[in-house]
This record gives C-alpha cells, sequence and structure tokens, in this order.
C-alpha cells in the first residue's frame, strides 16, 4: 500500500512527486508511456515566465509569480540547465502599446518586479534582428528558459534517489475506491494500491478523475507546432520574443532554448484527439508569423519540428484542489502555461496545504535534493574528463557526434534514475541524436548500446516504447 | 604536444588518397585521424558496384574501392589512429581530440587537411508534416543497418529523394524482400546518376514520381502510410493530387552537406553555395595551412573525383608543410548562367600543371554549351550532349589557358 500515487510523469508530477519524497511517505509514480516527459513537458516553448499575464487573483497568476521566484534555485539544486534571459512583449503597431502598460500594470498587481515598458531604440540594441515594424516593448527582466523535459526527469530520478518508485507502460484503465484506499489497475493487468491519488495526467486528467469517481473535472487539448532550428543559430535573438497578446492568447514566440537553439511556435489549435501530428498549415503559419516579428529568420538552419498537446480545464484556470466528491483524490489538473514556471510551486502548495490536510506529514530527514546533470560530464575540463576515461574507457568513445556525446554518457543514463530504456528517452537526456544530423549517423549505435545493457535482441529496441521498433527482422 | 607535418582529420577516400599523395610528394611524418573503428569511412557500408570506373577502370564495391588506398597507406607505413574523434581543430592549426586509451589529448601540424565527408539532410530540415514514429530513416542510415548489422528497417517503403544513396536503397531494400512502392523527387528532375535510375528503379519496376513529394506521414508508433502530392513550379503541393501509400518506412534521401563544423570553429570561410570551404585550386582554404578535399569541400558524385581532388590535396600540404609557398596570381571564379556552383572558387593562374574546374549545373540542358570567359574573352568553349544536375561537369585549363586569364573568371552553360 502506497501513501500516495501519483498518476502522469510530467513536469506537474514530477515536482510534486520530488516534494512528496522529502516526508516519510511511501510514493509511486504510474506513467502511460515507456519514458517520462512524453506528454506536453517534451514539446512546449520551455519558458520561464515572468508573471504579467495572469489575471491577478487567479491561480495562475499566484503561482506563476512563486514559481518565477524558486525556478533558479531549484534547477540548480537538480543540476538543469536555466537560463534568466529575460522576456520581451513587442508592440507591433502604436496602438499596442496601450496593451504593453496594462500588462505591466497587471504584472505590478501580481508582484513581478524588473517590468519596463522600452522605446524602439531600446528594443533594437537588445535585440538587433526585431522587424522594423516594431514600436515599442515591454522588457520582463526576470522571464527565463528552463528545458522543460530535462526538468521532469531530474526531479523524477532525484525523487527515486529518493525513495519513490516509478512504474511505465502503466496505462491507468479502472480505480477501485475502497473505504480509505484505491487500486489503481493498469491496462496490463498490474495493480497498486494507494491512500491518496494525485491526478497529475495532463490531457487525461479529465478521464483519470472520472476514473477516481468525479466527473467534474473537463479538459480539452489545444495543439501548438514548433520549429527549431540548428544550434548554429545562436545568437540570432538573446531574450524571448512575443507578440503584443489578443483575446486569442499570447501567439507565436520567438526564443533561445538553454541549448542554443532557436524555437518558433507554438500555433494554438483546439483538437478533439491529442495527436502531436505536424501540419504544413501549422508549420507555415509558424514560419511566416516568425517572419512578421523578426527580419532573417535563418529558417535554413530548420533541424525538426514538432508538435504537443496542452492540457487546459473549461474554467480557464489551473484546478489545483480536492476533489469535492472523492475524499483521498487531489486533482492538479489543466496545468497549461504558465504551468511549467509553476511546477515548483504547485509542487508545494499540494503537499504542504492539500496531502498534509490528509495525512501526517514528517520530515525525511534523509532527503537529498541535489541530482547530477545527465550532461555534466561534457562540462568538465581536459584533466577531469581524462581521469574518467582512465577509469570507464566508454567516455572517450564519441556516439554521438553533432552533441559529442560519449559512449559512457550514455550508459550511465540507461543506469540511472529514470532509466532510459528507448532511442528517445536517451535522447531527451543526452541530446544524442538531436543534433544537426538528426540521428542519422548515431542512432544504430545508440540502439546496439541498448540492446546490449538492456540485455535485448536489437530487434526489440524501440524508438519511443510499445510498437515503434527500429528494425522488422534480419537480411535475407 | 606531438607535432606532426600533416594531420589529415578522416580516414575515408578523401583523407587516405591525399595521405598516399603527401606520402609520394615526400612527407614522411603524417597522421591520419578516423572516428571509425576502421578506415574507409562511408564506402564500408556501400556493398554495391560501380566504384573506380573512371580510375581504375574496373567496377569495384565500395569495401574494394576503399581497402586499394588503405593498402596503400598501410604498405607506406603511414600513420593513423582509428576510434577518434576530433572535437577541435584551431587557426594555428592544433587539433584536439578523444578516444578511449589517450582521453582528451592535442596535436599540432605545420599543415591539416580536412577530409570530413558529409552528412545526410534529415526529415526535420524539410519541414515535413504528420507524425515522428519509428520507420522514418535517411537513406544512409537505413544502408548502416542493412549493410553492416543485418537488420531490416522496414517491409514496404515510400522514399523521398532521388539522390544516388535514395536509389541504391531501393534496390537494395528489394533485393532483400520489402516492396518499394515509390521514389518521390521534388524537382522534375532526378539529383542521381543516370545509371542509378536505370539500374536500381527501371531494372526493378520502381515508379519515380517526379515533381512529387510527401505532403504527410501517418503512424502512431510505427509509420502506417504516407501521402505524396504533385507539386507546382514553386515545388508547393497542387491539391486534388494526392495518393497514399500503405507503408511501414519512410527514406530520405534529400541531398548530402559536407560536415564543416570543425573547419568553422578553425575560422575558415565556407561558401554558401558548396556549403564547405572556399578554396584555391590546390585546396587550400581561407586559412593558411589548412587544406579540404573531397565531400567535406563540396558534395562529389562519383568517388573516383574524391581520390582525383584528394590528392591536389595531400601533395599541397605536403609541399606546405616542407615550406615551399605558392607565389600565386588569382582570380575568381564565379557562376555564370545556369551553374550553381564552381570549385575551387579562387585559381592561381601561375599555376604550373594543369588545372580542372569543377561545377554544376542548376536544370537538366540537352546539347549545351560550356563557357569558360575572363573580361568577356572567351577562354575556353566546348559543346556537351546533356548536362544535368545530378553529375558534376569540368574544364581542364593548361597552364597556357591559364596565363591567358586576365580577371576573375566566369563559367557559363548555355542551351
Amino acid at each position: 500500500m502506497f501513501d500516495v500515487i501519483v498518476v502522469g510523469g510530467g513536469v506537474i508530477g514530477a515536482t510534486i512527486l520530488r516534494e512528496l519524497t522529502k516526508y516519510r511517505l511511501k510514493v509511486a509514480m504510474v506513467e502511460k508511456e515507456s519514458d517520462v516527459a512524453m506528454g506536453q513537458s517534451r514539446a512546449n516553448s520551455g519558458i520561464v515566465h515572468a508573471g504579467y499575464d495572469a489575471k491577478e487573483g487567479t491561480l495562475k497568476a499566484k503561482f506563476n509569480l512563486l514559481g518565477n521566484l524558486m525556478m533558479p534555485a531549484y534547477t540548480q539544486e537538480l543540476g538543469v540547465k536555466y537560463i534568466n534571459n529575460g522576456s520581451i512583449v513587442v508592440a507591433y503597431s502604436p496602438d499596442e502599446i496601450d496593451t504593453l502598460y496594462e500588462l505591466k500594470s497587471r504584472g505590478e498587481k501580481n508582484g513581478v518586479e524588473g517590468l519596463e515598458v522600452i522605446d524602439t531604440e531600446t528594443l533594437r540594441a537588445l535585440e538587433p534582428n526585431i522587424s522594423p515594424d516594431a514600436c515599442g516593448a515591454l522588457l520582463a527582466k526576470t522571464g527565463g528558459i528552463v528545458c522543460p523535459y530535462e526538468l521532469t526527469i531530474a526531479s523524477i530520478g532525484n525523487a527515486m534517489d529518493n525513495g519513490a518508485s516509478l512504474y511505465t507502460d502503466y496505462e491507468v484503465c479502472e480505480i477501485v475506491k475502497g473505504v480509505d484506499y484505491f487500486i489503481v489497475k493498469s491496462i496490463d493487468g498490474r495493480e497498486l494500491s494507494t491512500k491518496i491519488i494525485i491526478n497529475s495526467a495532463g490531457i487525461g486528467s479529465g478521464d483519470i478523475s472520472k476514473m477516481a469517481g468525479d466527473d467534474t473535472v473537463h479538459i480539452s487539448g489545444r495543439k501548438g507546432e514548433y520549429i527549431l532550428l540548428d544550434r548554429e543559430s545562436q545568437g540570432y535573438c538573446t531574450h524571448t520574443i512575443f507578440k503584443t497578446p489578443t483575446s486569442k492568447g499570447k501567439g507565436i514566440l520567438i526564443s533561445p532554448t538553454v541549448d542554443g537553439n532557436i524555437l518558433l511556435g507554438p500555433t494554438a489549435q483546439e483538437v478533439d484527439v491529442p495527436d502531436t501530428d505536424t501540419t504544413s498549415t501549422g508549420l507555415d503559419y509558424v514560419k511566416q508569423t516568425a517572419d512578421s516579428m523578426c527580419v532573417r529568420v535563418p529558417h535554413y538552419n530548420t533541424i525538426t519540428s514538432f508538435a504537443g498537446v496542452r492540457a487546459y480545464s473549461d474554467t480557464h484556470d489551473f484546478v489545483i484542489s480536492h476533489s469535492d466528491k472523492v475524499e483521498g483524490l487531489i486533482n492538479v489538473a489543466g496545468i497549461e502555461s504558465p504551468g511549467l514556471t509553476s511546477a515548483p510551486a504547485i509542487a508545494k502548495y499540494v503537499v504542504e496545504e492539500l496531502v498534509s490536510a490528509l495525512l501526517p506529514l514528517v520530515e525525511n530527514t534523509d532527503f537529498d535534493g541535489r541530482r547530477q546533470s545527465d550532461h555534466y560530464y561534457s562540462k568538465l575540463d581536459n584533466d577531469s574528463k581524462n581521469k574518467i576515461i582512465a577509469q570507464d574507457p566508454r567516455y572517450g568513445k564519441i556516439i554521438c557526434r553533432c552533441e559529442q556525446i560519449t559512449e559512457g554518457e550514455i550508459v550511465s543514463v540507461i543506469r540511472r534514475n529514470p532509466r532510459a530504456t528507448t532511442i528517445d528517452a536517451v535522447k531527451r537526456r543526452l541530446r544524442a541524436g538531436m543534433g544537426r544530423c538528426q540521428g542519422g549517423f548515431c542512432q544504430p549505435q545508440v540502439a546496439q548500446i541498448l540492446a546490449r545493457e538492456l540485455g535485448i535482441p536489437l530487434e526489440e529496441v524501440t524508438k519511443s516504447g510499445k510498437n515503434s521498433r527500429l528494425i522488422v527482422g534480419k537480411t535475407k | 604536444m606531438k607535432n606532426y607535418d600533416i594531420i589529415i582529420i578522416g580516414g575515408g577516400p578523401a583523407g587516405l588518397a591525399a595521405a598516399i599523395s603527401a606520402y609520394d610528394n615526400g612527407s614522411r611524418d603524417i597522421l591520419i585521424l578516423e572516428r571509425e573503428p576502421v578506415l574507409g569511412g562511408i564506402l564500408n557500408q556501400c556493398i554495391h558496384n560501380g566504384f573506380g570506373l573512371t580510375r581504375f577502370k574496373e567496377s569495384l564495391t565500395g569495401p574494394e574501392y576503399a581497402y586499394r588506398f588503405v593498402e596503400e597507406v598501410r604498405s607506406r607505413g603511414i600513420e593513423y589512429m582509428c576510434d577518434t574523434t576530433v572535437l577541435e581543430v584551431s587557426t594555428d592549426k592544433q587539433v584536439t581530440a578523444i578516444n578511449s586509451t589517450k582521453g582528451v589529448f592535442s596535436l599540432s601540424a605545420k599543415a591539416i587537411i580536412l577530409a570530413m565527408g558529409c552528412r545526410e539532410r534529415s526529415r526535420g530540415a524539410l519541414n515535413i508534416a504528420g507524425a515522428r514514429p519509428a520507420g522514418i530513416y535517411s537513406a544512409g542510415t537505413a544502408q548502416k543497418y542493412v549493410n553492416i548489422l543485418g537488420q531490416m528497417p522496414g517491409k514496404r517503403v515510400v522514399i523521398l529523394g532521388s539522390g544516388d544513396i535514395g536509389l541504391i536503397m531501393a534496390r537494395r531494400m528489394t533485393l532483400e524482400g520489402a516492396k518499394v512502392l515509390a521514389v518521390c523527387e521534388i524537382m522534375p528532375h532526378s539529383s542521381g546518376l543516370k545509371r542509378n535510375i536505370v539500374q536500381c528503379l527501371d531494372d526493378y519496376g520502381i515508379p519515380l514520381y517526379l515533381s512529387h513529394t510527401i505532403v504527410k506521414i501517418e503512424g502512431k508508433d510505427r509509420v502506417s502510410g504516407v501521402y505524396i502530392a504533385q507539386v507546382d513550379e514553386k515545388r508547393r503541393p497542387i491539391e486534388g493530387t494526392e495518393k497514399y501509400f500503405e507503408c511501414d518506412t519512410v527514406l530520405f534521401s534529400v541531398g548530402l552537406i559536407p560536415e564543416n563544423e570543425l573547419s568553422k570553429g578553425a575560422g575558415v570561410s565556407l561558401s554558401p553555395a558548396t556549403k564547405g570551404p572556399i578554396v584555391y585550386d590546390d585546396r587550400e582554404t581561407s586559412v593558411s595551412g589548412i587544406f579540404a578535399c573531397g565531400n567535406v569541400l563540396h558534395v562529389h558524385d562519383l568517388v573516383d573525383f574524391v581520390s582525383e581532388e584528394a590528392e591536389i590535396a595531400g601533395v599541397s600540404a605536403s609541399n606546405y608543410a616542407m615550406g615551399k609557398g605558392a607565389d600565386r596570381r588569382v582570380v575568381s571564379t564565379t557562376c555564370g548562367n545556369n551553374v550553381s556552383y564552381v570549385l575551387p572558387q579562387m585559381l592561381d593562374t601561375n599555376a604550373s600543371g594543369m588545372v580542372k574546374l569543377y561545377f554544376r549545373v542548376n536544370k537538366v540542358l540537352p546539347n549545351p554549351t560550356i563557357r569558360l570567359t575572363s573580361n568577356g574573352e572567351d577562354i575556353v568553349v566546348k559543346k556537351k550532349k546533356i548536362a544535368v544536375p545530378g553529375e558534376m561537369e569540368s574544364i581542364v585549363l593548361t597552364p597556357a589557358k591559364l596565363q591567358s586569364i586576365s580577371g576573375d573568371v566566369v563559367v557559363s552553360v548555355e542551351e
């Protein structure tokens, strides 16, 4: 019997799971995919929002600000890349300037510091590639960027190092409510029992809540398509550049990523079925909008495009509460933007305020919140690298030439928490296959390393779990 | 730090030929650095034949072609280090590399030859819409799975792009029992060699759809099908022309890009047209003492020409290392009508030997006239039966012709 099961291995579930391990609780996470961070936490903008967007008084406004303040220390402890690059909201016509002042005033009411409306000249000095149509901007100095799946993986890995269990490929199909416990069943017949369920199942959180007996959580999906440019474009812009928001939302942004790429997107398309296919109209729209925001957008450096589905609630605010209908069920649903920013603050609130109301919290004095970055090796100086290579020669063998990732690093992420068992899982942890050749050279080698380390035949290695096998059999 | 006369980065066909010619020019202190476990480069996975027809007047497989050069390197006792990846090359010709036995280490050289080859353009670079399931490979990756690992990437295949590797893989997958349903080429002409269209598609009844592209890939875990469509002159899909193919695999053969990350780090100037270094006719780059040859310089259609070019670079690097500097009188070469690039970009009209200019046309030109002019004056004029973008063209300049060049030269091809 677990004290708490967290359903859903996105960034919200991840930060909650880690927060839970700070107390003497028996906790687990169930995730329907073969790896964590497979939903919206793998495909979003990666922005640490300053907090001027959400209306004052909303949960979004509250957790955005708190999360923004927590993020630098939180990421540092977990060895996760975070850059305080600052955000700018650009007015592309004089009548949008008023909106900038409205945003500034709203941000200040929310408690955001460092907001400043800047003129065109200052803007151009900050971002030389801004469109000639730009006529002013709101600069938010506390805006930042983080890698959403790196944060998710690191939080879960650290939670596991502190005693949490992870069940992957665990697609919940039924939840049976006992007197003071639940049985959480998966489609492949596994069963786990728990006193408390935390529902952070993203796009599936409406379904999970319903399975537990609460049909009041209504979640819809909004697809966002992105284009990613090669690191060769690093420096094209340094701030996260937004258009002035309209009633339709924040629109397309242009932003550096923590890894030095440039990200364009997202679109916002309501979808009934949460598929992550890109569309030619969506990608064209991203390109055209980017071209209207900035000049000389280096589209020729495109290395990939992708889509994510953001789950939102019909309340248009975060749903973070005890279920009114089912005791022991905590819903953390509809966590759309600024959900990534808010995650550490939401996690703290959920555990300290909501879980504590159901279970006594006793501090886990063994808790160690530090985690070595999956990227630590590449940051070492040559002498330190050579000491490691002398012990383990695999750290001298480059497998991914574009990102210069060694066999030793790949073996390490296959072995450490949360274990990488697929090509894409290795890629998300190390960037092997994420460079300009997109795995063209290294994929067969990564597949061979996975097969060897997992003790499975090469035919069983998958791209991202389930039936996504790379090869269909031997040659004649 | 150990010092060499010449360090060659890459032990594929370019690096091997460069090493041999540098040795034969009198250099002895040569090192080849190769990232794979064996010498030979990408030729090792090209097990089809057709290599060497120009150079050896016989049809060799890729490994056979490579082996001839590897033997020449071994018989000369030229030093090489495999399983060694170069991390950085600096303008002052220091090379930082990594391997399992030495760790990260640095070397220096009097001359460096860049011979890193090229990589395939990926699906992502084309922004093709749809899902991102398993079963999408570049043709070269599929070639590695089939030819090196003995594994089949799929059973029902659609190929985008008619580059040579794609054509070769259409045949290879067919021979291994897969069904290749279609090869789509967005251009109105193939980008591969004519002989490969005939021997790899026509002979096996594989349809080639010119002016077609893939507009959508479907599939949840694994590819389940693709939609292709005809494109207009601006290469935009024409609505209503979509065709659906049920398949489990999509291969991309949509172009090769010279791999110049190390070159950039060394401060070498690159050409936007070739994506490779800008070079003199002796294959020296914009950085003194750094030379380049093979597919890192421009993408060749035949390995025979790679070897030929690498020999030029090898001799030049050897001369440079021995302190024999060239006293150049330089003009630049530029593209005239219907020409997409000319290499070398800089020509020494004082050169004492023959100089071969390579270039490619940007469309199919029947009965073309090739013209090399300088200051409006014809230097070379020659007729051909046909010129196609998939096949490299060349003009040979004798020392006398070179001397007659009075200024920058223009290469043009007229119908």
